[in-house]
């Protein structure tokens, strides 16, 4: 995949750069556990988006608010019910299913309130993990997951073919799947190279 | 930058002169009416960095700075150069409430008709009647639009109510441990309060000026409300069961520090606060009730920015009640944020625990 970038972009992350290149300018997003909200403010920037978050974290609150960001403190599973339908263009989970224990219903929530659903998860089958947990006997600790199993915020480990049988039994449409490596977009073997990956979903 | 704010002056609106009195939500009518309100900062010449702060059940106009009296305003640490409502920056205003006691017409006032002391002959009013009246007292300084309101507890309710009666004249609007409604849990609180001057001989049906104040009564009814006002945690910290005199006395009197605390605050009260404005004002809240449609019209929505917050040892006004306010902003699809800032303060962190929420509201306000 091309990566075309301007000048001052290169200190922005890979995954942030290939979401915020699919959100159609003007959109209405929700952030689904949108961290100190730098997706956020990149989608403000290039996209003049309007955007929303959803964080659980007090510190994160804070730093969104002081980029001038809009975000409900609270966690993700109670955070989409009252929201009325198609309230949204895109409803963007990124790096925080892992941590949601009701994946399947923040999905359908997700599907209800925005027309697509952007999700984006580190892939527990790729190579190096496979390696440290068939040879090494150990939970793997990657620069994509990088917690000790004692301390990981993550609930739910899936692999990029886990979410592809995940999305056939709910009758999800995959619309567009990115796979990820260092720096780089990945289109061969993805299961087994990819360390993230971004899938856009719809009904 | 300047460190404080100089040269307080509390200032007077009059209008709703007869025969143009103000009609209250209930349909009674109220005039003249006095306003008492303190202004700082400078209003800029688009008139676009005026702020509101609204203040609770016993607040007053001063809300910052120092005044004649010597006196702190209530908001004092929250308002000034270089603090979160940046007087460099925004031209404050406080007004005191109607139904007050401190300057705006209330209870205590006298009424023109009959030369005496309004007493129980004072309408009840309403947080909406509350708004109205600082809608005049705009329409006086010449505000179109205020760029925010903001305010604690009953302020808190007079920001909501500001958003439903005028969406189209505020910007901003920072509620900050409110609730769109009381629950049960407060009126019954309230009705304690209320019942506890009532029950003081001394109220005389509340033609008492002539007299003096249902002091006991008040004084009960203030040691109630400080108690809501703060949280378990806070009291084990600040009295413990410390004693004032080193042990029992097997007498009742003040044993505890606790007990001690309570009374010097119910007695300070009475020196500054009317009685019937007590009642008033609590009434008032209590018919506060912008729950389901009541808000805004289904049809309607605001451009109108939100800061909700709640804090975490407030069971008075339990963050769960921000949360409600926050699922009818998601529903109306209102640009909002809520952040639950971490405090032991209960229902009093709003006025003290200043850093956290420093940060929040001036970064908010300074990103409008």
């Amino acid at each position: 995949m091309k990566t075309n970038r301007k000048e001052g972009e290169t200190d922005i992350r890979l995954d942030h750069r290939l979401i915020c290149a699919r959100i159609t300018p003007g959109a209405d997003v929700l952030d689904l556990g949108c961290g100190d909200g730098t997706l956020m403010s990149l989608l403000v920037r290039e996209k003049q988006a309007r955007v929303q978050g959803i964080e659980l974290d007090g510190e994160a609150v804070q730093r969104c608010v002081a980029q001038g960001l809009m975000v409900f403190q609270g966690d993700i599973e109670g955070g989409l019910k009252d929201f009325p339908d198609r309230s949204f263009d895109d409803v963007i989970l990124n790096q925080s299913m892992q941590e949601v224990r009701k994946v399947d219903l923040v999905i359908r929530e997700a599907l209800r309130v925005g027309r697509r659903v952007i999700v984006g998860f580190p892939n527990f089958a790729q190579f190096r993990s496979r390696w440290t947990l068939f040879f090494r006997g150990r939970t793997p600790v990657t620069r994509a997951l990088p917690h000790d199993w004692y301390e990981t915020p993550n609930v739910r480990f899936l692999s990029i073919r886990d979410f592809e049988v995940f999305c056939r039994h709910k009758d999800l449409t995959i619309r567009e799947a990115i796979y990820l490596g260092d720096g780089t977009a990945i289109r061969w073997r993805p299961n087994l190279r990819a360390k993230n990956a971004i899938f856009i979903l719809t009904r | 930058m300047e460190t404080a704010i100089d040269r307080i002056e509390t200032q007077y609106f009059r209008f709703a002169a007869p025969p143009d009195r103000m009609v209250l939500e209930s349909g009674r009518r109220l005039g003249p009416i006095t306003l008492a309100y303190e202004t700082y900062g400078r209003l800029n010449p688009e008139r676009s960095n005026a702020v509101l702060v609204c203040h609770a059940l016993s607040g007053d106009a001063h809300a910052a700075g120092t005044n004649a009296e010597g006196q702190p305003g209530w908001w004092e640490a929250m308002i000034g150069p270089g603090k979160a409502f940046d007087t460099d920056r925004y031209f404050v205003i406080c007004a005191n409430v109607i139904g007050g006691c401190k300057g705006s017409t209330g209870p205590a006032s006298v009424d023109p008709e009959t030369g005496q002391p309004y007493a129980l002959g004072f309408p009840v009013i309403t947080i909406a009647d509350m708004v109205e009246a600082q809608r005049h007292l705009l329409d006086h300084l010449g505000i179109d639009q205020l760029l925010c309101v903001a305010g604690g507890s009953m302020g808190g309710m007079q920001v909501l109510q500001w958003v439903s009666s005028y969406p189209d004249r505020v910007r901003a609007a920072i509620p900050l441990a409110t609730a769109l409604k009381h629950s049960p849990q407060q009126i019954a609180f309230n009705e304690v309060i209320r019942q506890s001057i009532m029950a003081d001989p001394a109220w005389r049906k509340g033609d008492y000026y002539a007299y003096r104040q249902p002091g006991r009564g008040l004084a009960i009814a203030r040691m109630i409300g400080h108690i809501t006002f703060m949280s378990d945690q806070s009291m084990e910290e600040k009295f413990s069961r410390k004693l004032k005199n080193g042990g029992y006395s097997y007498k009742f009197t003040d044993d505890f520090e606790v007990e001690g605390y309570l009374h010097y605050r119910g007695d300070n009260f009475v020196k500054r606060f009317d009685a019937n404005s007590y009642l008033y004002i609590t009434k008032a809240m209590d018919y506060f009730d912008l729950s389901d449609g009541r808000f805004l019209p289904k049809t309607r929505t605001t451009e109108t920015r939100f800061l909700v917050v709640s804090y975490t040892s407030d069971w008075l006004y339990p963050s769960q009640q921000s949360q409600e306010i926050v699922r009818l902003l998601k529903r109306r699809r209102i640009a909002a944020t809520y952040c639950e800032l971490k405090s032991a303060y209960g229902h009093d962190a709003f006025l003290v625990e200043i850093e956290e929420q420093t940060r929040l509201i001036g970064n908010f306000l300074g990103n409008l």
